[in-house]
């Protein structure tokens, strides 16, 4: 490790033979906002779940520095049975020795944070996409993380939706300082949002550098990117 | 080949999800979220099968007293109709009928809901955020079924009983008392400890079987489907085996 929160070094995957990720080496940063993007296939997702420990790389190595990891599922992946609060206090009460008061306090600051008070006792089904994202979020965050990990955080979600979560999301970065990575393919989002991007295309890294950089390149698959984006063919 | 290296297979993670869930029964009882947990699966696997669990063993007594009573009228031996019931369904038929409706009530939903939390990725942040599956989710469904499958068997005994009297005393002629007294005369306890004991392990096997194929789910909505019915299917072929085992270690 070079002092970096999280590094991959050369780390393969495949599924069914299929190769997923490709010898892929990248690091990021203890408090960097970054953001790993790239058409669907391309493992995205599944370099996040390596970071989680949710699967373990066929070679290759993966350090994460530091404690705890919270993640943000593209579903947000809410227990359906228990209300936001309920869901958002599940980390502390299974996993910590804290009083009642103090999981309800830190539960509190968590859904304020995310501007979920209003919906504490709600079920996941009585509320939006959107709100669930938010709980999500808040579940993560509760357990004082210091790098969280967020798959696709604006997808299915109106632009106006989409643009609070990234302001969110960049908020709870820059505020708590932690190692964000955000998996997205919300490019504008990105461009605004992290301090560098990475495009996956077919395992590999193509491309890993500033918003501004990526935007001057001039490689064929960045430049791909952009011609969708602006409404063009890929 | 393939065939036997699939099955080995099978058997290891079921083994596996057996050991880890029953460890974690202590924590069950332990934990002020754990009770909680197994209250509402108490609930759910005992309190809300009731009416499935009561007509059919009512039915099944019902059914074997018109069966047997028919054959013993034949012979003019109505008076052992209590005691033929009886012995059947202590010694068997109420550990059967209440594990067959275990399996399909009660693992069949732990299956498609530990499955479509696996799908929806609820599994997986529950690992993220360091809650091991098998304590928050499988010890707390296993526990409350290996509780309560006795329990319900004791139960179905006593309605099955009631089925068969019921049939007697108005179909066979047999006077509801007389019946009574003879399926009391022929039960020993031997009897209800082995039925009971079945009950127990076929509890232990549905939560085991329907956690696994709930845990191994793949692939949507499809593949909660297939998880389900396979954790039917097992669980009902885990019943009949392990109850034939028990049988043959026990009466022979």
């Amino acid at each position: 490790m070079s002092g970096a929160a999280i590094e991959f070094r050369n780390v393969t995957k495949r599924f069914d033979g299929k190769t997923v990720l490709d010898s892929l080496s990248f690091s990021v940063a203890a408090g960097e906002m970054f953001a790993i993007i790239g058409a669907s296939g391309t493992g995205k997702s599944v370099t996040l779940k390596h970071i989680a420990g949710l699967v373990e790389p066929d070679s290759g190595e993966i350090a994460v520095s530091g404690g705890k990891v919270g993640y943000l599922f593209q579903s947000g992946a809410l227990l359906a049975w228990k209300t936001v609060r309920e869901n958002v206090a599940l980390p502390l009460e299974e996993t910590t020795s804290l009083s009642g008061d103090e999981i309800d306090r830190r539960v509190d600051a968590a859904l304020a944070a995310v501007g979920l008070s209003g919906a504490a006792d709600l079920y996941p089904a009585e509320i939006s996409g959107g709100m669930q994202k938010r709980a999500g979020l808040a579940r993560s965050i509760v357990r004082e993380p210091e790098t969280i990990l967020y798959d696709e955080p604006t997808s299915g979600l109106d632009p106006v939706t989409a643009a609070s979560i990234n302001s969110l999301i960049g908020e709870i970065g820059r505020s708590r300082r932690v190692t964000s990575v955000i998996v997205t393919h919300d490019l504008p989002g990105a461009m605004r949002l992290a301090d560098r991007i990475m495009l996956l295309d077919k395992g590999k890294a193509v491309f890993c550098g500033p918003p501004g950089e990526f935007a001057a390149s001039d490689l064929p698959q960045v430049r791909r990117f952009f011609a969708v984006m602006d409404g063009g063919e890929a | 080949m393939k065939v036997a290296a699939r099955l080995f297979a099978a058997f290891g993670r079921h083994g596996l999800v057996l050991v880890r869930g029953v460890g974690y029964f202590p924590s069950v009882l332990l934990r002020a979220g754990g009770r909680r947990d197994f209250a509402a699966q108490l609930y759910a696997a005992g309190i809300r099968t009731l009416p499935v669990v009561t007509v059919v063993s009512l039915f099944t007594g019902m059914i074997l007293a018109l069966q047997v009573g028919l054959e013993l009228q034949r012979f003019s031996q109505e008076e052992y109709l209590g005691a033929a019931v009886m012995l059947t369904l202590v010694r068997d038929m109420a550990a059967f009928s209440c594990g067959l409706c275990l399996a399909a009530c009660v693992g069949s939903a732990i299956a498609a809901e530990i499955g479509t939390m696996k799908v929806n990725d609820e599994i997986d942040a529950l690992r993220v955020m360091e809650i091991p599956a098998m304590r928050f989710l499988a010890a707390p469904r296993m526990l409350a079924l290996v509780v309560m499958a006795p329990l319900l068997a004791f139960y179905c005994c006593i309605s099955g009983t009631v089925g068969g009297g019921i049939v007697g005393a108005t179909q066979l002629n047999v006077d509801f008392g007389q019946y009574m007294a003879s399926a009391l005369s022929i039960v020993k306890v031997k009897d209800l400890y082995v039925g009971l004991a079945k009950a127990l392990v076929f509890g232990l096997a549905i939560g085991t079987v329907s956690v696994t194929e709930g845990l191994d789910t793949e692939f949507g909505a499809t593949g909660v489907g297939k998880s389900t019915q396979r954790a039917v299917i097992v669980s009902f072929l885990a019943i009949l085996v392990t109850g034939y085992m028990i049988t043959r270690m026990c009466y022979s």
